[in-house]
């Protein structure tokens, strides 16, 4: 037992030696390693920060609201309406009715359209929410100046506007904004409020839009009578079920579908979790794919090691004869070419895991540069699997060349000129 | 008991159905403490015969008994751990690893041994018997020939063999670095080592007490050196 370990400790000694001996070579045999690995670290590392990014986009919205969409949808695929497909079956007088389900503090009715806009020679195309006056009370945001229309003025369809804090920059360049009339596709609208810079939110930019009473919207600017969705917030997470069973009751009864199985419904009721749930399946999916790809270049890398080592038994033919000759058994010899592959190709791994390590860093410094809520994180168990991989691969494509040593005749391995 | 039996011993290279004889029903015996030359021009199985009874090579045909085993009957790893810790080589391309110390070069027999002694110690003792106690740390490419093929006689020596093969030990090495080879060699044999030397010059077999001519793989004569050649000037002594 101690002269294995001994045997093992100057097996590992040699190998190094004789890889250090001669670093180009193999750094440039470690290379297919050291690129697969970094990769699979990284689309990993990206993959986790990516998904994180878009979970917390969607947390911060709050896991306590529910959407209301037009048409049927699968519970697992994307609703109708994000397919492009304008449905019409979603009316405000759907929202007046659920305003007084109970468990709901706040409702909102949407509808979006993008619209032209202007102010003196100034113009700007930007997209034009129309919403009921309980807007900011569902989803936050803060006036910076003025103040938000009543739900009079909603439902009298009065044309007043809040703008967002780009579409001020783009109309007024810096002049007060609160009191002036700007037009709306050409009806004067009055500016009775500013939002306070928001930035990007659950892939919303809050700062690039102007926000009108949804009466305003339908009946002046788009000319519809339906909408394009409805939010509510719900007093409490745990009462979530209860309410979509209500709201969908209500609908159904709105809309005069007897069915209660839900196959008949001309409408889409998730929540929060569910958009997670959904999201989440989408993205590990691509993230296991892309690391599948990744892996890829680890067989490959492999081959290449398998390639050099026979080179390599064959230069150190002679060498392997003298072994031989001075009493290394058959196992022996197969053990020390193994443990060399195997040190070749762990050694490549720990290199393309630093690697990877570093560019996952100093990429997660460059997105949140750009302005995104980043999470730089580095799964220890992609680290461990892709140096069990790399360390496997050298088992693997290791024992060929191994072999091929051992197999040697002493003699003719000592003739081998 | 003798050290080295062999009986009709009989080697063939096949080659498809092609039977080529390279040593044709050899007999002799050698025993401790014997300083024997396998002389012979090339071509005459000389060296063959030595990696016969180095256990480098398996014989076709005959018997061998090395040290009171009947080496037919051992296997691949049976013989690896003989070759171990009964012999040591010399060879004439000293064989040393490359880029490696001259102290690790010494010490490599003992990786694949199971004797448990001080490698370090014992290796600079054998290494200090070969006159090279200074070179210890020295890489192998740093050290002249004749220094080389001295590391190599010191790693024949690190397990205590019972046998000593060298290999035209002095053929790649000028005449000077030759005989303190031959020199160390001798003082080897006058402390009780067993030497089979393999060479084709009469000169440097006649530094054995016996030698043994090959000539197309069968013996032609096995005779005593009545005047021992030895290291130092050339002269007779």
């Amino acid at each position: 037992m101690l002269s294995l370990v001994n045997f093992l400790r100057q097996s590992i000694k040699a190998s190094l030696t004789s890889l250090l001996s001669n670093k180009t070579r193999s750094f440039l045999t470690m290379l297919g390693i050291i690129i697969g690995v970094a990769s699979v670290v990284i689309i990993m590392a990206l993959g986790a920060g990516a998904q994180s990014l878009i979970l917390s986009q969607i947390k911060v919205f709050g896991t306590n609201k529910i959407g209301i969409l037009p048409g049927k949808a699968d519970k697992n695929g994307p609703p109708a309406s994000a397919m492009g497909v304008v449905i019409t079956t979603l009316t405000y007088d759907d929202a007046v009715a659920l305003r007084n389900l109970p468990h709901i503090t706040s409702l909102v009715a949407y509808d979006n359209s993008t619209e032209n806009s202007s102010y003196q020679d100034n113009s700007y195309i930007t997209s034009v929410r129309g919403v009921t006056a309980d807007y900011l009370t569902l989803e936050g945001g803060e006036l910076s100046e003025g103040r938000f229309f009543t739900d009079a003025e909603e439902k009298s369809a009065a044309k007043v506007v809040v703008l967002g804090d780009t579409v001020v920059n783009e109309l007024f360049n810096g002049s007060p904004a609160v009191g002036k009339i700007i037009k709306i596709k050409n009806h004067p609208f009055e500016v009775i409020g500013i939002m306070k810079k928001r930035g990007t939110v659950a892939f919303q930019n809050y700062d690039d839009m102007m926000i009108v009473p949804n009466g305003t919207m339908r009946k002046i600017v788009v000319g519809i009578n339906y909408l394009n969705m409805i939010r509510v917030a719900v007093d409490d997470e745990k009462n979530i079920p209860e309410v979509i069973d209500e709201i969908q009751t209500t609908l159904r009864g709105q809309h005069n579908i007897s069915d209660q199985t839900g196959n008949s419904d001309d409408f889409d009721v998730r929540d929060t979790a569910d958009a997670i749930k959904l999201i989440t399946t989408f993205t590990d999916a691509l993230k296991f794919f892309l690391a599948a790809m990744a892996a890829l270049s680890l067989l490959v890398g492999g081959i290449g090691i398998m390639n050099i080592m026979l080179v390599r038994v064959n230069e150190r033919t002679r060498e392997i004869g003298l072994r031989k000759a001075v009493g290394a058994s058959n196992s022996k010899i197969t053990l020390q070419f193994l443990i060399e592959t195997v040190i070749l190709t762990l050694l490549g791994g720990i290199i393309g895991a630093i690697l990877g390590t570093i560019f996952s860093f100093l990429s997660s410094l460059i997105i949140r540069g750009l302005g995104y809520a980043w999470t730089f994180s580095i799964s220890i168990l992609s680290i461990i699997l892709s140096l069990g991989v790399s360390a496997s691969i050298g088992l693997i494509f290791g024992l060929a060349p191994a072999r091929k040593a051992a197999k040697m005749e002493p003699v003719q391995a000592l003739r081998y000129e | 008991m003798p050290l080295i039996e062999i009986k009709n011993l009989i080697k063939e290279y096949e080659n498809g159905d092609v039977k080529t004889p390279v040593l044709k029903n050899i007999n002799f015996t050698i025993e401790k403490g014997e300083f024997v030359s396998i002389m012979g021009p090339s071509g005459s199985g000389k060296s063959t015969l030595m990696h016969i009874l180095g256990l480098l090579e398996r014989q076709s045909g005959g018997v061998y008994k090395f040290n009171e085993h009947n080496v037919r009957k051992l296997d691949d790893d049976e013989l690896a751990t003989l070759r171990n810790e009964k012999i040591g080589f010399i060879f004439q391309a000293f064989n040393l690893l490359p880029r490696t110390t001259v102290l690790e070069n010494v010490k490599l027999p003992l990786l694949y041994s199971t004797k448990k002694i001080n490698g370090d110690e014992k290796a600079q003792k054998v290494l200090e018997a070969v006159g090279l106690g200074h070179r210890l740390n020295y890489f192998t490419n740093q050290i002249s020939g004749g220094e080389q093929q001295r590391v190599a006689i010191a790693r024949a020596l690190i397990n205590d063999p019972e046998v000593i093969f060298a290999d035209e030990p002095t053929g790649n090495l000028d005449s000077k670095s030759g005989d303190q080879v031959m020199e160390i060699l001798e003082k080897l044999n006058d402390a009780g080592n067993t030497i089979i030397l393999v060479t084709h010059e009469t000169n440097t077999a006649e530094h054995a007490k016996r030698i043994i001519h090959v000539k197309d793989g069968e013996i032609i004569s096995d005779t005593l050196v009545q005047n021992r050649r030895r290291a130092g000037d050339g002269k007779l002594k």
